[in-house]
């Protein structure tokens, strides 16, 4: 006789886990598999966790969970070939509880310590094991097949939460196969240096982090993305990030990309003397709104990642909707037993509760960022490149008079960047920091 | 010499993979199709991979994949223009085991 379990849920990651604490919670019976050696294992961000939902769910999060540095401090660097114009933004007020709800965190670590309150909570959590398949009947998924002995398992429903490379859910019909205009594929290194050299470095008060963004010609000239410095307590998360079509058209390689990123003079200087202690990769689902598809199926619930919530906007926040939509898959778990109905219309409650909170409300808001930044090429090349070249002609010192160098600057600018097509991408540009 | 005063510290690809932890399994997670590799006019997973899993073996006229090194991201699977790659989980616990993430 197999087992059965109320829910079964795929994946221990943020929504994962998150779903799971809930429904344990709540008093269901929930079984987890990740196919990870542990919960996180296979797991990797940017990366700052923001923390609101978390606190919903445990409120004394920061006293246990193994974060990094709280982030009270900002960077964003525009940066051509050799120049950088950057704004270093510092709020104090950041520094004290609750830390603007921002850690810098590692995965491996972080997962595997959130996936234990899950446990603790009541849900069982069983790592090493790969789900291959959905059973269906009739259309209504009945459970999960495990690549284990014993390893068909039933529940009155599935969540899955497997992360952007979503296997099953296309196999399972409910997502189309994924696009590459659509992902990023983020790329980075773990630089390991003492505590006190990156707050000196970084300028920043005991305890507490940046987080630094670069754009512009990060990547090299016109290759949409960016790149990243975050702060942990005596290592440093070093990255870039690329949509998958734009490496796929331009015939990039990620760890070229990545090493020539860390060579840049605005880049370099932040990582002189560390050591490299761990290389990783990751899709990233960047496709916003307009990327979701189905969320629920017969039987079935799509969560995190694995659903396609990353807000691509500037804010670039992802775990934190992930718990929050694994949190709300659970709630329509628990409400769909009153009825019996886990059918597709029985689960319609989940999109109810996405669009009423921050989830669907942000993603809806930053629909038209994805396109924007695929269709504003002058982000990546133009723009940087024009604006440096006139500050620095601005700030160079010679003998020409002052009006002569503004005549010039006047000229550099027309050559470089149409006013009028400036004037469209400046109107385009507004939905990035709305 | 004071460690944070040295250069920045720049590594091979090869290098960097032994900084990785991974739990090698006996078998790929990962197949091609010779022949539809071989009418591929991008072969995007020769230079997309972030570990360059894939090679393209002239003599042979395919694709050789060393699954070992693979960071389980799936970009090639999102790259590959014939939809042929077959992509598929390693073993449980298999793979690759970030330590940090």
């Amino acid at each position: 006789m197999a087992e059965r379990y109320d829910c079964i849920v795929v994946g221990a990651g943020p929504a994962g886990a998150a779903a799971a604490l809930t429904l344990a919670k709540a008093g269901l019976s929930v079984i987890v598999f990740e196919r990870g050696e542990y919960p996180g294992a296979k797991n990797l961000f940017g990366g700052i966790l923001y923390t609101t939902v978390l606190a919903g769910l445990i409120p004394g999060f920061c006293d246990e969970a193994p974060l990094e540095r709280h982030v009270s401090k900002r960077r964003y660097s525009f940066v051509t070939g050799d120049s950088e114009a950057a704004v270093d933004l510092s709020f104090d007020a950041f520094n004290k509880p609750p830390f603007n709800n921002s850690y810098t965190a590692l995965r491996a670590r972080f997962d595997r310590w959130f996936a234990s309150k899950a446990e603790e909570a009541g849900a069982i959590v069983v790592a090493e094991a790969v789900v291959d398949e959905l059973i269906m009947e009739n259309g209504v998924a009945k459970g999960a097949r495990v690549r284990m002995e014993g390893g068909t398992v039933y529940a009155d429903a599935v969540i899955l939460a497997e992360g952007a490379n979503s296997l099953l859910a296309e196999k399972a019909g409910i997502r189309p196969r994924i696009n590459a205009a659509d992902y990023s594929l983020g790329v980075k290194e773990i630089i390991s240096l003492p505590e006190g050299v990156i707050e000196d470095r970084f300028g920043l008060e005991a305890g507490a982090g940046t987080a630094c963004e670069f754009f512009g010609e990060a990547l090299g000239p016109g290759v949409e993305g960016g790149g990243f410095i975050y702060t942990n307590i005596d290592t440093l998360s070093v990255g870039i990030a690329c949509p998958v079509s734009v490496l796929k058209e331009k015939m990039l390689k990620p760890n070229e990309m990545l090493d020539a990123f860390k060579l840049h003079p605005a880049v370099r200087k932040f990582l002189r003397g560390g050591r490299i202690e761990e290389y990783a990769a990751h899709l990233i689902p960047e496709g916003g709104y307009n990327a979701i598809g189905r969320l629920v199926g017969n039987g079935v619930l799509l969560a995190g990642d694995c659903a396609g919530f990353v807000n691509p906007s500037l804010y670039k926040e992802g775990t934190n909707l992930a718990m929050a939509s694994g949190v709300m898959a659970a709630e329509t778990v628990i409400e769909a037993r009153a009825t019996g109905d886990f059918s597709e219309a029985g689960l319609q409650g989940y999109l109810k509760r996405l669009n009423d909170s921050f989830v669907m409300q942000d993603l809806k808001r930053y629909r038209d960022v994805p396109a924007t930044l695929h269709s504003s090429t002058g982000l990546f090349k133009e723009y940087p490149e024009a604006v440096m070249e006139l500050l620095e002609r601005h700030f160079t010192v010679s003998g020409e008079s002052k009006a002569a160098m503004h005549k010039e600057l006047r000229r550099i600018l027309r050559g470089k960047v149409s006013l009028w097509r400036l004037a469209a991408d400046a109107l385009h540009l507004r939905n990035l920091i709305k | 010499m004071d460690e944070t005063l040295k250069p920045l510290e720049t590594k091979t690809l090869a290098e960097k993979l032994y900084l990785v932890r991974f739990k090698v399994d006996s078998t790929s997670h990962l197949a091609v199709d010779d022949k539809a590799c071989q009418e591929c006019t991008a072969r995007s997973c020769l230079f997309i991979c972030p570990t360059e899993v894939y090679r393209w073996d002239e003599a042979a006229s395919r694709v050789i994949v060393s699954y070992e090194g693979c960071l389980e991201c799936g970009a090639c699977r999102v790259a590959c223009d014939a939809n042929v790659l077959v992509w598929n989980n390693p073993a449980g616990g298999f793979g690759v085991c970030y330590r940090y993430g």
